[in-house]
């Protein structure tokens, strides 16, 4: 009586004694899982020994590294906070901190916002979309150095591109890298240029799985072209939105490669950020207890960005 | 057909496993240290890895490097020469030091030797160095720049150079200016400058650097050439000494080249290639550089040798010293310490080697006459002599242009760079940015707080 009212009976309790624990079967089934998992265990534990040669075993070393002096040839001294000491003893750590600030945020404000737009403007394209598509990935294409340095001549306050375009226009011109006002800004710039190819296709991506009946329905709605990007768009990608936003300040906190070819941290430090200094204190000062000290700064500041992203992905795929 | 399929699922699922653990294990090997990497003195022989050879594009200097290894390993049948390409990469020389990979005998600039012997990544070589025979040839504030406090050698340097003004013949006379009187003083390189920026089409009068700490070493030279310091030792304490009327003028002269007389163009931020670029293209009338500027220039940046002149230093109250040299490996045996002191002897500090070296320069038509490596000009005394007079007879560039240089070289004393010198030039690499980038700048408050920062440094030591 009881086994009728079951609709989906367990398999095993319709199987005779015998049958239920079939030792051999069993042993077999484990043995094609074990043959499986072997796989897969062969493929995670080539994956673990790359992750732990290049990615854990460093943070480690580096984290050990903060907490020592070391010069990799007589054996290292444990100095416990000494080196974080003389960091904050370092008026660049603060310049530093604040610069790395400010660059992430006015990429978030231009690198966010440009992309998204520019990613509505090439989904609302009719022809020609694939082209447009290339002509905004193409800057991805270029290695970074060469990007910093052909913006630099397009910086130059000379006969520099930018202040030709603006004294042709009859407009007064900038001093662009040269400037401790402009400098910043200018890297932002470049930088959001150089990537914001991939970010504009993701939202491409994202803005194609909204249905079409929304904005259909919204259009008989009387909604115009901001209307419904405020409540279509933006709310249909509200996820892809966040997920990129903090990959976004993890990657704009570690900005290296455009100070370090465009300006060396000048002028005046405007453009010195966190890594800049990283890297000063490890190849120019031979101090690696110090730069692994803020390197280690940095990634606590980046492991909570990290979490958040961690977070919002899980969230998103409940 | 589909048995044909489970077979070959069956072998791909038990070949994947293996596929996956044997690259982990490649993975593996690959990271760890090769076998070769401290290959110790084997078969009675002294194994010595030295760094400097020159790379194969510069053909002629690595077939004479590979020369006298050869020469010297006949001459030393106990020592096997292992030549390593390039010099002093900071980048990589830890992860060298580190994994074990670090040349016994290794190239440095000035700039870093004391940073080194401070930090223990050179070796003591005081023992191996005592009998050297041709050690009192050497000029001794040279020696010194390898000793710590104790008056210990830690190196041996090999080449030196002191820093003149380097100007551009071509463009003096188009200007309207002397090629053969260029400026003694800094107010007739303001002079100067301002006439030959007057020629227009972007050309620069006087150029300076401004970036990664290339701004701090500069403003040195220019300090030392008006006589004054970057740092005095007082009571046993280094302390910052740029805060004077000279480094007041020095800044000044800049600001006013840079806005009242725009004579140094509108683009800063420069650093050497960016310089040199200007100077090759005919661009750029005069800039502060040590004689091996004038090969670059030509070599590199198209630049025409008859073009370039060297004078001696505006102002000529003392001169920045440079150089370059070879440290040891710090856990390099007392073997191989003796081997590389008696290569680098043999190699850089040999007379003999260096009158055959100008004769094959002259040979391969190379240039000879220019005051720079190969002739270096460690020495003092009659080995001195015995080398210019070498140089001259075998000169096969316009040494004319550089005769006021050398002239004055005797009596222009020539100062080192200040101890913490990478860090005391990233302060003054941001004074010389602030003085050629803002109008406003001032100068005053400049030097104060620079001041302030180099004390803090030297506090911290």
């Amino acid at each position: 009586m009881a086994m009728t009212g079951i609709k989906t009976p367990p398999r095993h309790a319709a199987a005779p004694p015998k049958a239920r624990t079939p030792r051999p079967r069993t042993t077999t089934r484990r043995r094609r899982n074990l043959r499986e998992h072997l796989t897969a265990y062969g493929f995670l534990c080539a994956a673990l020994v790359v992750f732990a040669l290049f990615s854990w075993w460093p943070i480690v070393r580096n984290t050990l590294l903060g907490f020592q002096q070391v010069n990799f040839a007589t054996g290292s001294t444990w100095v416990g906070l000494a080196n974080f000491q003389k960091l904050l003893d370092d008026p660049l750590f603060l310049t530093a901190w604040k610069n790395t600030g400010l660059f992430t945020l006015y990429a978030l404000v231009l690198g966010f916002a440009v992309p998204f737009l520019t990613a509505v403007l090439l989904n609302e394209f009719r022809h020609a979309r694939a082209y447009f598509r290339i002509l905004v990935y193409l800057p991805v294409m270029l290695p970074p150095v060469v990007v910093a340095l052909m913006w630099k001549w397009f910086y130059d306050p000379g006969p520099g591109l930018f202040n030709e375009i603006l004294r042709g226009l009859g407009l007064p011109t900038s001093n662009w890298l040269d400037s401790s006002a402009t400098s910043l800004i200018s890297l932002v710039i470049v930088s959001t240029w150089a990537n914001m190819g991939t970010t504009t296709l993701i939202y491409l991506a994202a803005l194609q799985t909204i249905p079409g009946e929304l904005y259909e329905a919204a259009e008989l709605d009387g909604a115009g072209l901001w209307q419904r990007l405020r409540h279509v768009t933006v709310p249909q990608t509200r996820f892809v939105l966040l997920v990129l936003l903090l990959l976004q300040i993890v990657a704009t906190m570690q900005v290296f490669t455009e100070p370090y070819v465009m300006t060396g941290g000048g002028p005046e430090d405007s453009t010195v950020t966190v890594m800049f200094l990283v890297y000063r204190y490890a190849f120019v000062y031979n101090d690696f207890g110090t730069a692994s000290a803020l390197s280690l700064l940095l990634l606590l500041v980046l492991g909570v960005f990290s979490a958040l992203y961690l977070r919002v992905t899980r969230a998103g795929k409940e | 057909m589909s048995g044909t399929n489970r077979t070959n699922r069956t072998s791909r699922r038990r070949l994947t496993p293996a596929t996956a653990t044997a690259l982990a294990l490649v993975t593996l090997s690959a990271c760890g240290t090769s076998s070769d990497a401290a290959d110790p003195e084997s078969g009675g022989k002294v194994r010595l890895d030295v760094n400097g050879q020159p790379p194969k594009t510069q053909a002629f200097e690595r077939k004479l490097f590979d020369k006298h290894v050869k020469q010297f390993e006949k001459a030393h049948p106990d020592i096997d020469i292992v030549p390593h390409e390039g010099f002093m990469d900071p980048k990589t020389f830890n992860a060298k030091l580190a994994g074990g990979k670090l040349e016994d005998v290794f190239y440095v600039y000035f700039t870093d030797t004391r940073s080194l012997i401070e930090k223990q990544q050179a070796a003591d070589i005081t023992d191996a160095v005592n009998d050297l025979p041709r050690l009192g040839d050497i000029q001794d504030p040279l020696m010194k720049i390898f000793q710590d406090e104790q008056g210990r050698q830690y190196g041996l340097p090999t080449s030196n150079y002191s820093m003149g003004l380097l100007y551009n013949r071509a463009l003096f006379k188009k200007a309207g200016l002397d090629p053969d009187r260029p400026p003694k003083t800094w107010a007739d390189v303001r002079k100067a400058a301002k006439k030959i920026a007057g020629l227009g089409d972007n050309t620069v009068g006087y150029a300076d650097f401004s970036k990664n700490n290339q701004g701090g070493w500069h403003f040195t030279a220019e300090l030392y050439s008006r006589g004054g310091r970057v740092a005095e030792e007082r009571d046993g304490q280094w302390r910052a000494a740029f805060n004077t009327p000279e480094g007041k003028s020095t800044l000044q002269d800049l600001h006013d080249m840079r806005w009242k007389d725009n004579s140094m163009g509108s683009k800063q931020l420069l650093q050497v290639e960016d310089v040199q670029r200007m100077m090759g293209s005919g661009k750029l009338g005069m800039y502060v550089a040590a004689a091996d500027n004038i090969t670059v220039v030509a070599k590199q940046f198209g630049g025409n040798y008859a073009d370039y002149a060297l004078a001696p230093v505006p102002d000529a109250k003392a001169t920045l010293l440079g150089g370059e040299g070879y440290m040891f490996n710090p856990k390099a045996s007392p073997e191989k310490i003796k081997a590389g002191v008696e290569w680098i002897q043999w190699r850089y500090q040999n007379p003999d080697l260096i009158e055959k070296n100008v004769a094959d320069y002259a040979e391969a038509k190379l240039p000879v006459g220019i005051p720079m490596p190969t002739v270096p000009d460690i020495f003092k005394g009659e080995v001195r002599e015995r080398i210019e007079k070498v140089k001259r007879d075998n000169a096969n560039m316009p040494v004319a242009n550089y005769q006021a240089f050398m002239d004055s070289a005797p009596n222009v004393p020539g100062v080192i760079e200040p101890p913490k010198a990478q860090q005391v030039y990233a302060v003054l690499d941001s004074v010389m940015q602030a003085v050629l980038t803002k109008e406003n700048a001032d100068i005053d408050a400049l030097l104060a707080d620079a001041e302030k920062k180099v004390d803090a440094i030297y506090d911290a030591a």
